[in-house]
């Protein structure tokens, strides 16, 4: 059982597990982080919580202790949802410390799931959208729902069922153009990031997001060239596949003339704010420019300031604060005021609202167990508001809770903050 | 179970544990045990021998028999915030971790009352009570982590508990499992019960005499309205002299907290909530009541802190901007990273009285240690929490603060206070009990462990020193975050 961790040596170690040792320093252990965290709100256990991972890295590098089975799984069940640092008066900077040590320190999945869809097929937009053909007929047809509700979606190899399961209805909808004009005057030039999964699964969201920033005089250009954001890889130690897609992405929107690069997706914004100190080799000063242009489309807006008119909407929602918006990039007041302003909308205070829905990238797919506690968890509090339209700004929370939703029978609908802003704009036109 | 249990409790008690509250709920491997060597206080270090997590007060009874009849040591542990070490497992042992039980069990708005197990996190219940228009009153700044049966074992307060108390004011009754394992209910949710104030002793022991497994805790209306006003003055001593003007006038203010110019150096850098670099120091100052009376109450405030040369006293437009001054207030100790690497919080009280030669004598002691040393603190109970600067990196500092920390709370005791407010004993300062107390004193409250406690199983090494010992022998200061 006691597996033997990979000799880490001191101080060495500290650049081997690409962790500045100050960061284990900076943690006072005063435990002020450990009732925000999600995975130790359910099992109650200081090994899941954020100060014991903190000191159980700590302790791995000081060679007080090896990287045991038990501990690879207290380390493995983090979600990276950065609770712990929102909570953390002092500072610590979590992901600082649990990204480079699995990176480094836990070895890279090597399963065909891993490979073939995770890493080839998901961040390629296109190829996605091909092998997901056959899904959207099947989703026209309603034989996905079928598949579904029988628990067909058992029979398949264990990974690929729960895709399928995640697959939320698929529509076509029409390709992107690669530039809308700003409608009434210009206020601002900006470039849309569309992502891979997003791209094939909710390109009504991208359409919306047009429409929205071109009411709010927004020139839109959507470059073609653009890539995967790379969070999928970087967050399963393929940070040099990671970084190819960065540099892909610096050369496709690096030398436009534009005043932000929106994303709607909060795990991909999340991560190409990242660029500038994910890499610190050469490409960083670029990348960091890239980074620094980033905006989620909640918080453009919000900069910007909300012009175009806005019609009825009397409709009860609910907001789910997604993790890589509220905690890592501090997005919390933005989508809520821009909810604020559409006529007859009643927003309903969701507890926990910024506690994982357990979707965390792929985590759904790794760690199932946890990942469904926390979907359970999530669709209790959902439900105990009353509402049943749940506000949610980021593709993967989306897909989890709409899946959790339909396992339990409950019609629940799921939408990004820009769709409920079209259809109050439309609501305008009419 | 063989591979995992490297622990040195006799296996047979091992197995009978793992009966007791499941194989999944215990923890023997040494690495899943080490995250339990320590909580808040981290300058002495040892590993329980096991650690359980039980769900039920039937399942701890078990426990604690077992332990008894096998003369192995028993420690309660809750969220693991305590500054002073009552989570360190001095004699090893079982390690019994309340986290799971943590339901609010009922909620009784018109008797006002609450029943929830000791594993609650304090804010749960406050938001619980949500929309009942009632509240839970003591906030220890650690409420978003603390739980309630850790709270109840150090009788914790925070900085609205100047008006409305500490714990104790607020606990009606507590289900214990005793050393023996017998579980008694003290106290009752109907006031006055009575007879002897067994309830009075429970709370604030520090798990010497007891586990506690239920709590029925008193509710409290919120108030109709506040008023939180923020004094800006030249000089520490004019703060201090109108703390006491205020308290003198018979004004018993919500919160009335102090912070000095470090302090304000530090929360400006992570805030920027526009507090003026140069003042000598701040109070921040909440009245809370009835709306009727808050204006005038709001310029007898502002009335005193003018007469003590306040140079400016501005108030919070609205509950936004309060909030914002409580964020300061609250994570205050978070932003001090920003002026040094490391730094270690004193918890003592003076007579508000007391305060600036308290005050000086700290300054005299930063001088004399040449340490860098700032002040934020309940001011209004007199409760200081210095913080002194160093690197721990360097060990002459960390010497140095070590002496001024003792030569502080000496002085705290001199002037007619204590060595603790509201952080507790546990093994920290357990070596200042017999400069606090006369023997008798000792010796009184040795019998009352001694009726509960007589085999000395439950909480070894805490609260009261035991002959011939005293106290740990200190290395090195926590680099703590507390205030
Ligand atoms: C940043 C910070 C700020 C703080 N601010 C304040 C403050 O404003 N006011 C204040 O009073 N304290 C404060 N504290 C100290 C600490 O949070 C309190 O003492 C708190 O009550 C401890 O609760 P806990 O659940 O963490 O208990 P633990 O730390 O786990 O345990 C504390 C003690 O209680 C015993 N115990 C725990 N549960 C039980 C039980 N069910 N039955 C019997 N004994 C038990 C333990 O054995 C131990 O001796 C602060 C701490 C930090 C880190
Ligand atoms: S991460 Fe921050 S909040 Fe958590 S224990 Fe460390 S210092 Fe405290
Ligand atoms: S990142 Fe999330 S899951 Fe991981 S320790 Fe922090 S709060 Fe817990």
């Amino acid at each position: 059982m006691n597996s033997p961790s990979p000799s880490v040596d001191t101080p060495e170690s500290r650049t081997e597990l690409g962790i500045d040792y100050a960061t284990f320093l900076s943690c006072v252990h005063c435990g002020l982080c450990t009732a925000s965290c999600p995975t130790y709100k359910e099992t109650l256990d200081e090994n899941d919580s954020p100060r014991g991972r903190i000191y159980l890295m700590r302790s791995v590098a000081d060679k007080r202790i090896e990287l045991t089975e038990p501990i690879r799984r207290h380390l493995e069940l983090c979600l990276d949802c950065r609770a712990c640092e929102t909570a953390c008066p002092s500072g610590v900077e979590y992901g600082k410390l649990i990204e480079p040590f699995r990176n480094r320190m836990l070895p890279a999945p090597r399963d065909v799931f891993h490979r073939w869809i995770l890493w080839k097929l998901f961040p390629n937009a296109r190829r996605l959208e091909r092998a997901l053909l056959p899904a959207r007929w099947a989703s026209s047809l309603g034989l996905l729902s079928f598949v579904r509700a029988t628990g067909l979606w058992k029979l398949l190899p264990r990974r690929l069922g729960r895709l399928v399961t995640l697959l939320p209805p698929l529509r076509k909808h029409p390709r992107l153009p690669s530039r809308v004009e700003a409608v009434g005057e210009r206020r601002a030039t900006v470039a849309l990031f569309t992502g891979c999964v997003a791209d094939a699964l909710f390109r009504d969201v991208h359409w919306a997001t047009l429409r929205v920033l071109q009411a709010n005089g927004c020139d839109v250009i959507v470059p073609k060239n653009q890539a995967c954001c790379g969070a999928i890889h970087y967050h399963s130690s393929q940070e040099e596949e990671a970084r190819t897609l960065a540099d892909q992405n610096v050369s496709a929107f690096a030398d436009l003339d534009v005043d932000a690069v929106v994303v709607n997706v909060a795990g991909c914004g999340a991560m190409l704010k990242e660029y500038g100190h994910a890499w610190p080799e050469d490409g960083a000063g670029k990348r960091a420019q890239l980074a620094q242009k980033v905006r989620d489309v909640n918080e453009f807006l919000d900069e910007l300031g909300w012009v175009a008119p806005l019609g009825r909407l009397p409709l009860q929602v609910t907001y789910h604060d997604a993790c890589h918006l509220a905690h890592a990039q501090g997005v919390r007041e933005a989508p809520r005021r821009l909810l604020e302003r559409i006529p007859g909308l009643c927003i309903v205070p969701l507890d926990e609202s910024d506690t994982c829905c357990g979707a965390a990238g792929s985590y759904n797919l790794t760690q199932t167990e946890m990942a469904d506690r926390l979907a359970r968890r999530k669709l209790q509090n959902i439900l105990r508001t009353g509402a049943r339209t749940v506000v949610s700004a980021n593709a993967g929370c989306t897909l989890q809770i709409l899946r959790q939703a339909t396992l339990e029978g409950i019609r629940l609908r799921v939408v990004h903050p820009v769709q409920l802003l079209q259809e109050s704009l439309e609501a305008a036109q009419q | 179970m063989a591979s995992t249990s490297d622990t040195t409790v006799p296996a047979r008690i091992l197995s009978t544990l793992q009966k007791i509250v499941g194989n999944r709920h215990v923890l023997s491997s040494r690495s899943e045990r080490l995250v339990y060597e320590c909580d808040g206080f981290t300058l002495e270090k040892n590993t329980p021998d096991v650690v359980v997590f039980p769900r039920t007060t039937e399942e701890i009874a078990q426990i604690v028999r077992l332990c008894h009849e096998h003369g192995v040591p028993v420690l309660p542990r809750g969220a693991g915030t305590s500054l002073a070490g009552g989570g360190l497992p001095v004699g090893g042992g079982v390690l019994v971790v309340l986290t799971r039980m943590k339901d609010i069990l009922e909620i009784h708005p018109d008797d006002r009352y609450a029943v929830v197990e000791p594993g609650c996190v304090n804010v749960w219940l406050s938001l619980a009570l949500r929309g009942t228009g009632l509240h839970y009153a003591p906030d220890p700044s650690s409420q978003g982590a603390c739980t309630i049966g850790g709270n109840v074992a150090t009788n914790s307060g925070g900085p609205h508990t100047l008006k409305y108390g500490v714990t104790v004011n607020h606990v009606l009754a507590v289900e214990v499992v005793l050393a023996d394992g017998e579980v008694v209910v003290l106290g009752s949710p109907a006031e006055d019960t009575p007879g002897l104030d067994l309830l009075g002793a429970m709370v604030g022991s520090e798990g010497t005499l007891g586990i506690v497994t239920k709590v029925w805790v008193r509710l409290t209306p919120d108030p109709q309205g506040y008023r939180t006003m923020l004094a800006i003055f030249d000089s520490v001593d004019d703060a201090t002299t109108a703390i006491s003007r205020i308290i003198g006038a018979g004004i018993i203010p919500a919160a009335l907290e102090m912070m000095d110019q470090g302090i304000i150096e530090a929360v400006e850098a992570a805030f920027q909530f526009g507090f003026p670099l140069d003042a000598g120091a701040v109070l921040l100052i909440e009245v809370d009541g009835l709306e009727a009376g808050l204006d005038r109450q709001q310029q007898d405030v502002t009335q005193l802190c003018r007469d003590c040369r306040a140079r400016e006293v501005r108030v919070a437009a609205d509950a936004r901007e309060r909030m914002r001054l409580w964020k300061c207030r609250k994570e205050a100790f978070g932003a001090i990273g920003r002026l040094s690497p490391s730094y270690c919080t004193q918890d003592g009280v003076v007579p508000r009285t007391q305060l600036p030669e308290i005050l000086r004598r700290i300054r005299e002691t930063g001088e004399k240690y040449r340490l860098r040393i700032v002040n934020v603190f309940h001011a209004g109970d007199g409760n200081i929490h210095p913080i002194l600067l160093f690197d721990e990196r360097d060990s002459d500092q960390v010497d140095r603060v070590l002496r001024a920390s003792h030569e502080i709370l000496s002085a705290c005791l001199e002037l007619g206070g204590s060595v603790t407010g509201e952080h507790g004993i546990g093994v920290e300062k357990i070596g200042f009990m017999d400069q606090m107390f006369s023997s008798s004193d000792l010796e009184a409250m040795h019998a009352l462990r001694q009726a509960f406690n007589p085999r000395g199983l439950l909480s070894p090494g805490k609260l009261l020193p035991t002959a011939g010992a005293c106290g740990i022998e200190q290395r090195h200061p926590g680099r703590r975050a507390a205030l």
